[in-house]
């Protein structure tokens, strides 16, 4: 049975370009970059440095303005808590969009319960982020202003260059979790005006555990893992030197390839959208229709739950993703621990009921071939669950005696 | 085929659910709904001489709702009315090798339902 992938917002498959990069980083070139008085530290030095301008030059970033962590979550937190707690006395409030990842808002907890405040700024049905509503938001003691740059679940790509813009005239840091955009759509971060960026190398072809942050030179941020010196005191550790290679040959790729992908995903986009919305009723479209990631379609159907959405597609050969309650943390330790999408909750999809949410998101091997697949699978597949429901059969009935 | 978090059996009621539908003139409707997710599960009995004849559902949830369902329809078939109240949750999640701890509450719902359907039928037959 022919597997599609269609979850590239969870990860992507590794480059084998990028694994035959990374190999010898396991096995010939072993030093610790902290150990370069030697040829082993020397080699890793060489390569983690060249690494770093690989994935500045992505971005438009100086090789000393990229600190390598353990992946995105780790970024976002250094970004958030570090900004903040390097901002010392000056700034006890933060602003970020209420659609962050968990890395971001759940960094933010432990602040609060320091004494810190956040205002979550709403978003509009499509998702986005009104840069006014920043504006409004940034009082004198603001230390940061966090917005991502674009949605994994909804797609939507938000105002970043407005909100860098404004929160540079009142003197405040701006920080854009870009975990989903980079090396995907447009990204730098002189144009953008931010001081500080979140990457994740496996959500651009590269390896899992490894990402990075952006720290516009001059920007100060505490460090949140104590130790030795490594990433210039922003992040102690012998850095996973396989991992940055990784990172740093995706981001080189990507530079010379993400404009041909983006053009490929946006022709497979518009074909899965408008071959969606053709074939299957009372389904609803999520995120902005055109300020969106390429090759990212999300929607919720009505009288079919998320779960039993994605357990039939894979039983299909289909993998996509839902923020539906029912599919989220499956090991979790009883029913308390299952919760709708925040970010559908923000945008409005009813919040009471397990909705049917899918994500589909293509990445750079998916084929037209494979989109004809999901639009030949998924009607069937949501009629079926249908005509299992008790609200459809409501529904169809209330149509019948309403004429 | 690999199911996923649930075990082969959840999987097959939930591809093949066994007895979905209505009945019309059901000597007793159980409709119950999940707080902690919006599932809702509605259950349609027939009785013969205090034995359950016919049972049939529509289910909205996820697998294991549907799951739950499905197994608690072939359970109560055939049993008698006191013997179809006396079926508990964990006995539906043992007849499907199991839940996941999140995905009890699904079974609790089956529960439930064969208990709303036979309060509706005895309300309706005294």
């Amino acid at each position: 049975m022919a597997r599609i992938f269609f979850d590239h917002i969870s990860t992507t498959p590794l480059d084998p370009r990028v694994f035959a990069a990374m190999k010898p980083y396991f096995t010939e070139f072993y030093g610790n970059p902290s150990s370069h008085i030697h040829d082993q530290g020397q080699a890793a030095l060489k390569a983690v440095d060249a690494a770093r301008a690989a994935v500045a030059s992505l971005i438009g970033a100086q090789p000393q303005e990229i600190v390598f962590t353990s992946g995105a979550t780790e970024a976002n937190n250094l970004a958030v808590k570090g900004a903040v707690e390097a901002g010392g006395k000056k700034g006890k409030h933060i602003v970020a969009s209420e659609v962050e990842h968990f890395s971001v808002l759940n960094a933010m907890l432990p602040l609060r319960n320091r004494g810190y405040e956040v205002t979550l700024l709403r978003v509009d049905r499509d998702g986005k982020v009104d840069p006014q509503d920043v504006r409004k938001a940034i009082r004198p003691d603001t230390a940061l202003v966090s917005v991502m740059h674009a949605n994994s679940e909804i797609g939507t790509i938000e105002p970043v260059a407005e909100i860098g813009r404004i929160a540079k005239e009142r003197g405040v840091l701006f920080h854009t979790d870009a975990t989903a955009s980079a090396g995907h759509i447009p990204l730098d971060v002189r144009e953008i005006g931010a001081d500080l960026v979140t990457l994740s190398a496996h959500n651009f072809y590269g390896p899992k555990g490894v990402g990075a942050l952006f720290v516009r030179e001059g920007v100060s941020v505490a460090s949140q893992i104590d130790g030795g010196f490594q990433e210039r005191g922003f992040r102690a550790g012998t850095e996973n030197v396989p991992g940055i290679v990784g990172m740093g040959a995706a981001a080189g790729i990507a530079s010379d390839e993400r404009e041909a992908w983006a053009a490929h995903l946006r022709r497979l986009g518009k074909k899965l959208f408008d071959g969606i919305g053709e074939t299957i009723d009372h389904l609803h479209f999520t995120g902005h229709p055109t300020d969106r990631l390429p090759g990212h379609v999300s929607f919720w159907v009505e009288y079919a739950e998320g779960e039993s959405l994605l357990l039939f597609l894979n039983v299909h050969g289909v993998m996509a993703a839902s923020g539906s309650a029912c599919s989220s943390n499956l090991r979790g330790h009883d029913e308390e621990d299952l919760v709708a999408s925040p970010v559908l909750r923000a945008i409005g999809v009813p919040s009471d009921i397990c909705t049917g949410s899918i994500t589909f998101s293509m990445g750079k091997g998916n084929t037209a071939k494979e989109v004809d697949e999901v639009l030949g699978i998924l009607p069937g597949i949501v009629k079926r669950l249908w005509e299992m429901s008790p609200t459809y059969l409501d529904y169809q009935k209330q149509k019948v005696q309403g004429g | 085929m690999a199911g996923g978090p649930y075990s082969a059996k959840v999987m097959d009621h939930f591809m093949n659910p066994r007895n979905v539908g209505e009945i019309e003139n059901a000597d007793g409707i159980g409709e119950v709904g999940n707080p902690a997710c919006g599932d809702m599960m509605r259950l349609y009995l027939t009785v013969e001489e205090g034995r359950i004849k016919e049972a049939k559902f529509r289910t909205f949830g996820c697998g294991a709702a549907i799951a739950s369902s499905s197994m608690l329809t072939e359970m109560i078939k055939g049993k008698s009315v006191e013997e179809a109240r006396a079926i508990t949750n964990q006995q539906v999640s043992e007849a499907l090798d199991g839940l996941p701890p999140v995905k009890i509450h699904c079974s609790v719902m089956a529960e439930q339902a064969v208990k709303a359907a036979l309060d509706d039928y005895l309300k309706k037959h005294p």
